[in-house]
């Protein structure tokens, strides 16, 4: 038992973490003052003029503070994270569901179809290193709406993994399956469902995995910059209130979020994987 | 015009090289099969006998010629000639089960579900699966991949059946066992089979007429070799048949000695050949069995 690598891992994984939080809280530590308080200091209520990182100790008894309520909402400055997140969630689920919806059928049609590759490939080349956020003004001022903006700039990121990995995985499905799928007279839509997207499943799961990694990265920027609600708002909104417990609660939530959101995807994939 | 079940008249496949002349794998590619035959075609690779098999499929399309079955002439691919493939090409999500009904279900879009299962479950077992239906390919030996594949192009009951090497990479034994389902379901359901092979002793076992292919480019068959050796064939006492020996050397002969030698194709027929005709009819089986003796079964492939 004591042998086995999970349990090592686990073991060594807590041992780091210790550790670390053990460094950070020494160094968070304020020195004693030598010197007796300036008159100043005193009109300031003694308050240190280094500003420092809190400890550890200091945002966890916030995180618990926070966590214990996650939903409450005490006006547009002030809402729990559980709320914010919901916020963010949303707008990602949302773009990102929009943009599977269109990137899987074209990216069929994509690998099926050579001609169609051919012909939409310097789109996709030209429109798939821009920055999302680069689309944010043209998207404001087309859309007018702040909240569609991000769900907008979330769907065009979302977009292109999913796009070339479907093509590529439809594309590459082995010759051998489509002539089964010949030898028994399927139509083309009974080959496409019941050959082609099996066979390319796995791949493009993996675009769809890659995706919403990226779309979570996303929302944080945008969300900065259309400001109002969501996690990425939240950040930014504590950073102004110069609460750094939050900002560093709320960076701790934006990666379990991610962490959560790619375990869906993974084990739909471990669903969908096959071995030859 | 002939009535035979299938009729290959003037086929050809030429393939266009960068230096603008054509390579021409075979020309003048001419046979019949007979309905319920089982037929063998051999000869060295590069000669196109996977391209003929997959024109006769319907997957490959021919330069010249044309592939006639039952009158009507080939045009793509169809549930009436099944193929086994030679590297299985079954589908590695399904499990064995499922891709037998994958097949059944394509032929009779209307059965019930249980009567799909029912007839898959029922040519599994012909292949002695009966024990791996819920597994997948990859939790199978490539015999009992290739069984499947086997179970699977049998289900579906297709006029003819279409082998492309299906124990090319099976071990021995394995290939032993397979062989003789594979003779099994063919004697109970009737069908017509053509059968890429590169193994002499497979071919004998299995054909009642065995093609030869002269070498590409250019291919042709040769000759089309009658095995005038009476059913049913045990694989371990088929060599003891009289004349077992004479047909094997006629054919390794051919593939070693002849194959590159030009067919005499004027006819537009292969060769009609009976290396045996002699001992089947009058004279003495047992001086032929003494003489052949001499010749080491595997002797020759060299």
């Amino acid at each position: 038992m004591i042998q086995s690598m999970p349990f090592r891992a686990a073991l060594l994984s807590i041992v780091i973490a210790v550790l670390l939080f053990g460094i950070w809280e020494a160094s968070s530590d304020v020195p004693e003052k030598s010197t007796e308080m300036t008159e100043y200091e005193m009109l300031m209520g003694g308050a240190d003029q280094e500003a420092r990182v809190p400890p550890p100790s200091d945002v966890l008894v916030h995180a618990w503070n926070e966590l214990s309520d996650p939903f409450y909402d005490k006006g547009p400055n002030d809402k729990g994270i559980g709320i914010q997140l919901a916020y963010s969630l949303y707008r990602v689920l949302t773009g990102y569901v929009l943009a599977a919806l269109i990137a899987i059928p074209v990216g069929f049609v994509v690998g099926m179809s050579p001609l169609m590759y051919n012909a939409l490939n310097p789109f996709i080349q030209i429109l798939r290193p821009i920055s999302p956020l680069a689309w944010m003004p043209l998207a404001l001022f087309i859309i007018q709406d702040s909240e569609t903006s991000a769900i907008f700039v979330i769907f065009i990121c979302s977009i292109w993994p999913m796009l070339i990995n479907t093509a590529f995985g439809v594309a590459n499905v082995r010759e051998d399956w489509i002539n089964v799928a010949r030898t028994h007279e399927l139509s083309s839509l009974r080959t496409a469902f019941l050959v082609i997207l099996p066979a390319a499943a796995p791949t493009i799961l993996t675009g769809m995995r890659i995706s919403i990694g990226i779309a979570w990265l996303v929302i944080v920027a945008a969300e900065m910059l259309v400001g109002g609600t969501g996690i990425g708002y939240y950040v930014w909104n504590e950073w102004n209130n110069l609460d750094l417990n939050s900002v560093i609660f709320s960076i701790l939530m934006i990666g379990c979020v991610g962490m959560l959101l790619d375990l869906a995807l993974s084990s739909a994939q471990k669903l969908v994987e096959y071995n030859e | 015009m002939s009535n035979a079940f299938l009729e290959v008249s003037g086929l050809a496949k030429v393939y266009p090289t960068k230096e603008g002349n054509d390579f021409t794998v075979y020309d003048n590619v001419n046979f019949n099969l007979n309905k319920g035959e089982f037929v063998c075609i051999i000869g060295h690779s590069g000669c196109g006998k996977s391209t003929i098999l997959n024109t006769l499929a319907g997957l490959d399309d021919p330069t010249a010629g044309a592939v006639v079955m039952n009158g009507k002439e080939v045009k793509g691919p169809s549930l009436e000639r099944g193929v086994v493939f030679q590297n299985y090409s079954l589908l590695p999500w399904l499990s064995s089960l499922s891709n037998v009904e994958f097949g059944v279900k394509a032929r009779w879009p209307d059965w019930s579900k249980n009567k799909v299962r029912e007839h898959s479950t029922r040519f599994l077992s012909m292949v002695g699966l009966e024990h791996a239906l819920q597994r997948k390919p990859s939790e199978l030996s490539g015999g009992m991949r290739q069984r499947v594949s086997i179970a699977r192009a049998f289900a579906t009951q297709p006029e003819l059946l279409l082998l492309d090497e299906p124990f090319g990479a099976l071990d021995a034994l394995t290939r032993g066992v397979i062989q003789e389902e594979l003779v099994k379901i063919w004697s109970e359901t009737q069908q017509t089979v053509f059968m890429i092979t590169h193994d002499v002793d497979e071919a004998i076992l299995l054909s009642d007429r065995i093609f030869v292919m002269s070498n590409g480019p250019n291919a042709a068959i040769a000759e089309s070799v009658k095995v005038d050796i009476p059913r049913p064939r045990q694989r371990n006492t088929i060599f003891q048949q009289p004349g077992y020996y004479q047909l094997r050397n006629y054919l390794v002969d051919f593939l070693v000695n002849r194959s590159a030698e030009k067919p005499d194709n004027s006819s537009g027929k292969p060769k009609e050949v009976n290396p045996l005709s002699a001992i089947t009819s009058s004279s003495a089986p047992a001086t032929t069995i003494d003489n052949d003796r001499n010749a080491h079964p595997y002797a020759v492939n060299q």
